[in-house]
């Protein structure tokens, strides 16, 4: 930006209220204007009533934001993206533009449901039937947020954090993902509408599974959702994130992150399951997902833990890290990642050794079926002062068919030589002895191709949360259904 | 055209360069000229330079050899021993006095490449540039633009070179900083056999700037062995760009021996062009002091039914740092392709660095590839045990090395050059009892 237009920003914000919302005088309007601008970001920022503070640091990361140019390493192609066609701030769904019944849900969607055998309560939810949550789960949800209270836990919308724990959120937030850390984050930091906020204190193990599930009302957090887990000293929580089910979602383009911080002792085990709306069979309309996932093993003993499924989305671009600071810190990455039709992932990790006796071990499974292309892209780094360093990687890739591909990609820099680092890959495709053994015992083709896809992702799906790993294993077989045959 | 500040006088070439008079070969020159001048030098903004900077080329200015600087008197030339025939480059310049080429069989063509520029021209160009074409490398362009010496290995249809032949690159011995830029074209037709022995080696003091290129066909059903050792000197700068092809049926072995060089950087444009093609293409690097070593490959499994296995291993000491970035690509359609790639790096130094990048990039369902890396120290429980039976801290670590890139230097299938290169792994060992033989006579 010229130093001309930059004075006419200045003055701008500070000539008066009313221009910082200029476009829109009704503060209570629920939705944006199309497109991106200062004032967009002045915009959700005093929606949400956020301090100034905060609205600085959207600010600058704005302002970033524009010079930044877009990522161009990975492997994913689309065509460019107008971020002038989106809204950036729409307020969550009243009831009543909401599906009066699961009669007026899309039958399709109902029978994935029905196969990953979701109880016909959730199944409204998820498909966002405007039903009276009487049932079970806010009842649930209310008992859970008693217990966590007892503990002194903080589980609530970041927004809400900003309220009850202006301090906490303060010091944590963007020191794992700096604001300018890419263009997509750099995004998110801009114009992050909501997410979750939890903090474990000092030595407390959570008592439970937390799970953005139980935030029901905070079910709309829109395309930027913003995540900042917080482990004190000694403390313990297992954070559960999206769900099995096909999520729909008008919004195209997701630029989501995900901050975790673990200090001395603690650890802290996060696991998605991403099944955002893939796209027609040409990929055409599916969400992109672009999310900056990042933890940080401050303390010493620290342990940070990532788990995905990833099924969903036209495009998945999305490489869940660690930074190893603490001595005797672990970092563990474990992949599963099914692309079919169309779909692109290029996803990875990234494990950065720092401290010494740090350990960490990367597990990735990549299925492509049909036309769809998918990356492991990792980076193991050795610092000089990671003495006594240990890495294990393996990742290992199957291909369904001979119109899809399936690439590795993997960067191992070390520069200490007390440190092991082991990296191995393999491709192949799903073995015709198998094959032929399952189908001759009867059992179909494609109950055969999931049979033996489960067990090349076992070591992954043992490490989901229980309740998770039913349905995930189902959604392994369901991710594939037409890719055989 | 673009300033080239590493080299006296830029691009324009005021001397003599071989196939000059020759039209395509102008075109040629002209061309390389132009798209460096388009490109400049890699630098890591690159992704296949990410690790690499050229930094000597930014801290000198380097002379394109003139005749005088080939005359200076050489000594003690490495040699596998029985040859068919040998050629000797001082500086990029032919010595005929060290070189021989008087008893080579039948249908076998080999030779400094000015000579066969003037004495074939149509066969040059027919061959010249033809399996080097890729559009974007720098390097590459740079020595279409310059190459001024390099030689030809054409084995004709059916002939089988039984032993090897051999081409000693000599560098160094000048008061200023020199550079030169061979072109070697190898040609091995189809069914035909050979084996070739490169040595590049430093000399004295001085700097220099090694920029090669080389261009191998290897026909249907032909079997060309490539075995390479790089003992630049401590000053030296040496970048080497090859291109092959193999046919049908046709095997291609390749090992580069990396000893030494300030900054070596080897990389490798391999297209498995024909069914039932074989590439073994390995190497082993031995750095220490600042040196800096990258081998980078790019293997292509363009069509069904090919193999390929790779081995690289390294030990590096003092600040020394290696790169090793393999790439193996396995086109669509390319079924039952067999890929194999292993790079394992030794550490014996807190300063020294490894990056290593093997790339798997596949677009058929029906294949085995695999690959692996590993970095880490010497094992210190067999350290442990080797001086538990009483064998000194240093033998030990030096028997241990050994053994690590023995394991790569086994897929030299030639059994005679396999023994003089495991020579050169033991003699760039730090030299104390350095021969287990010794230690067992000894004891």
């Amino acid at each position: 930006m010229s130093a001309t237009a930059e004075t006419v920003e200045q003055v701008k914000s500070i000539s008066g209220e009313k221009y910082k919302y200029g476009f829109v005088t009704d503060i209570a309007a629920d939705k944006a204007p199309k497109g991106l601008s200062e004032d967009i970001v002045r915009f959700i920022s005093a929606k949400k009533r956020e301090p100034e503070w905060l609205l600085e640091w959207r600010l600058k990361a704005y302002r970033r934001w524009l010079e930044m140019p877009e990522p161009q390493w990975s492997k994913v192609q689309f065509p460019p993206i107008d971020y002038q066609q989106y809204h950036y701030y729409s307020a969550p769904k009243s009831d009543d533009d909401r599906p009066k019944s699961l009669d007026e849900v899309d039958p399709e969607l109902l029978a994935t449901y029905e196969k990953l055998g979701i109880p016909i309560k959730e199944q409204e939810v998820l498909a966002g039937v405007a039903v009276d949550y009487v049932f079970d789960s806010v009842s649930v949800a209310t008992t859970f947020k008693k217990k966590l209270e007892e503990v002194g836990v903080i589980f609530c919308p970041i927004s809400e954090a900003l309220e009850r724990c202006p301090d906490l959120v303060r010091k944590y937030l963007g020191t794992v993902v700096p604001v300018a850390d890419n263009k997509h984050a750099c995004l998110n930091s801009a114009v992050f509408t909501d997410g979750s906020f939890v903090y474990i204190p000092p030595g407390v193990k959570c008592p439970m599974e937390l799970s953005t599930y139980f935030r029901i009302n905070e079910m709309n957090t829109g395309q930027f959702e913003r995540t900042l887990i917080v482990a004190d000293k000694g403390s313990y929580v297992s954070y559960l994130e999206g769900c099995t089910a096909p999520m729909r979602d008008e919004n195209q383009l997701h630029a989501a992150v995900v901050e975790l911080v673990a200090l001395d002792d603690a650890e802290i085990k996060y696991s998605t399951v991403q099944n955002w709306y893939p796209g027609d069979e040409d990929g055409k309309g599916g969400i992109y997902n672009f999310v900056t996932k990042r933890g940080a093993c401050r303390g010493r003993n620290s342990k940070i833990s990532w788990t995905q499924v990833e099924t969903g989305s036209a495009i998945t671009w999305k490489y869940p890290s660690c930074i190893l600071q603490g001595d005797n810190s672990v970092g563990e990455f474990y992949s599963i990642a099914i692309t079919n039709n169309a779909q692109q992932a290029d996803t990875g990790t990234k494990m950065i050794h720092l401290g010494k006796n740090t350990t960490s071990r990367i597990i990735s499974k990549g299925i492509s079926a049909g036309k769809s292309d998918q990356t492991y892209r990792g980076l193991v780094k050795i610092s000089p002062k990671a003495e006594g360093a240990r890495n294990y990687t393996q990742c290992d890739s199957l291909l369904i068919g001979d119109k899809c591909g399936a690439h590795t990609v993997p960067y191992i820099e070390s520069k200490n030589k007390n440190a092991i680092v082991e990296h191995e890959a393999t491709t192949s495709t799903i073995s015709e002895d198998q094959l032929f053994y399952l189908r001759q015992r009867g059992i179909p083709e494609e109950a055969a191709v999931a049979l033996v896809v489960n067990g090349f992702c076992r070591e992954v799906l043992q490490q989901l949360p229980m309740e998770f790993a039913v349905e995930a294993q189902k959604l392994v077989g369901i991710s594939l259904e037409g890719s055989v045959g | 055209m673009t300033a080239v500040s590493f080299l006296e006088g830029g691009l324009d070439a005021n001397r003599a360069l071989p196939g000059d008079g020759l039209d395509w070969l102008k075109k040629r020159r002209d061309k390389g000229a132009e798209k460096f001048g388009a490109l400049g030098l890699p630098t890591p903004k690159l992704e296949s330079w990410k690790y690499t900077r050229l930094r000597p080329l930014d801290d000198n200015t380097y002379t394109p050899v003139l005749d005088g600087a080939g005359d200076a008197s050489v000594k003690d030339l490495p040699s596998v021993g029985d040859v068919a025939g040998r050629l000797v480059f001082v500086n990029g310049k032919l010595r005929e006095d060290l070189s021989d080429v008087s008893d080579l069989p039948e249908g076998v063509r080999f030779g400094p490449l000015d000579e066969i520029l003037k004495d074939d021209p149509a066969w040059a160009e027919a061959h010249l540039g033809v399996v080097a074409q890729d559009a974007d490398q720098a390097m590459l362009a740079l020595n279409d633009a310059m190459m001024d010496s390099g030689f030809v290995l054409h084995v004709q249809k059916g002939v089988v070179l039984r032993k090897p032949v051999e081409v000693v690159m000599v560098g160094g011995m000048t008061d200023q900083p020199v550079a030169y830029f061979p072109r070697n074209l190898i040609v091995i037709e189809p069914n035909a056999q050979a084996t070739l022995v490169k040595h590049h080696v430093g000399r004295g003091v001085g700097a220099y700037f090694a920029n090669a290129a080389t261009e191998i066909d290897v026909a249907d059903g032909a079997i060309f062995k490539n075995y390479k050792v790089q003992a630049e000197s401590m000053q030296a700068t040496h970048v080497s760009t090859t291109h092959a092809r193999v046919g049908r049926d046709a095997t291609f072995e390749s090992f580069n021996l990396s000893i030494g060089g300030l900054l070596s950087r080897s990389e490798a444009w391999i297209t498995l062009a024909g069914e039932g093609a074989h590439c073994g293409f390995n190497g082993a690097y031995m750095m220490r002091g600042n040196e800096h070593c990258d081998n980078t490959s790019y293997i292509d499994m363009a069509v069904p039914n090919t193999t390929c296995k790779q081995v690289y291993k390294g030990v590096l000491d003092d600040a020394a740092r290696a790169v090793f970035q393999g790439k193996i690509h396995v086109a669509r359609d390319a079924q039952k392709a067999d890929g194999r790639m292993l790079n394992k790096t030794l550490l014996l130094s807190n300063e020294a660095e490894i990056d290593t990048k093997p790339e798997l990039e596949i677009y058929a369902d029906d294949v085995q590839c695999a690959h692996g890396a590993t970095t880490g120290q010497l094992d210190q429980t067999a350290l442990f045990y080797l001086r538990s039976r009483g064998i000194p801290e240093a033998l030990a670590r030096n028997m241990l090395v050994q053994s690590f890139l023995g394991d790569a230097l086994d897929e030299i299938t030639d059994a005679h050059v396999r023994e003089v290169f495991m020579d050169r792994v033991v003699h760039w060992l730090p030299a104390h009892c350095y021969l287990a033989g010794e230690w067992k006579e000894s004891a």
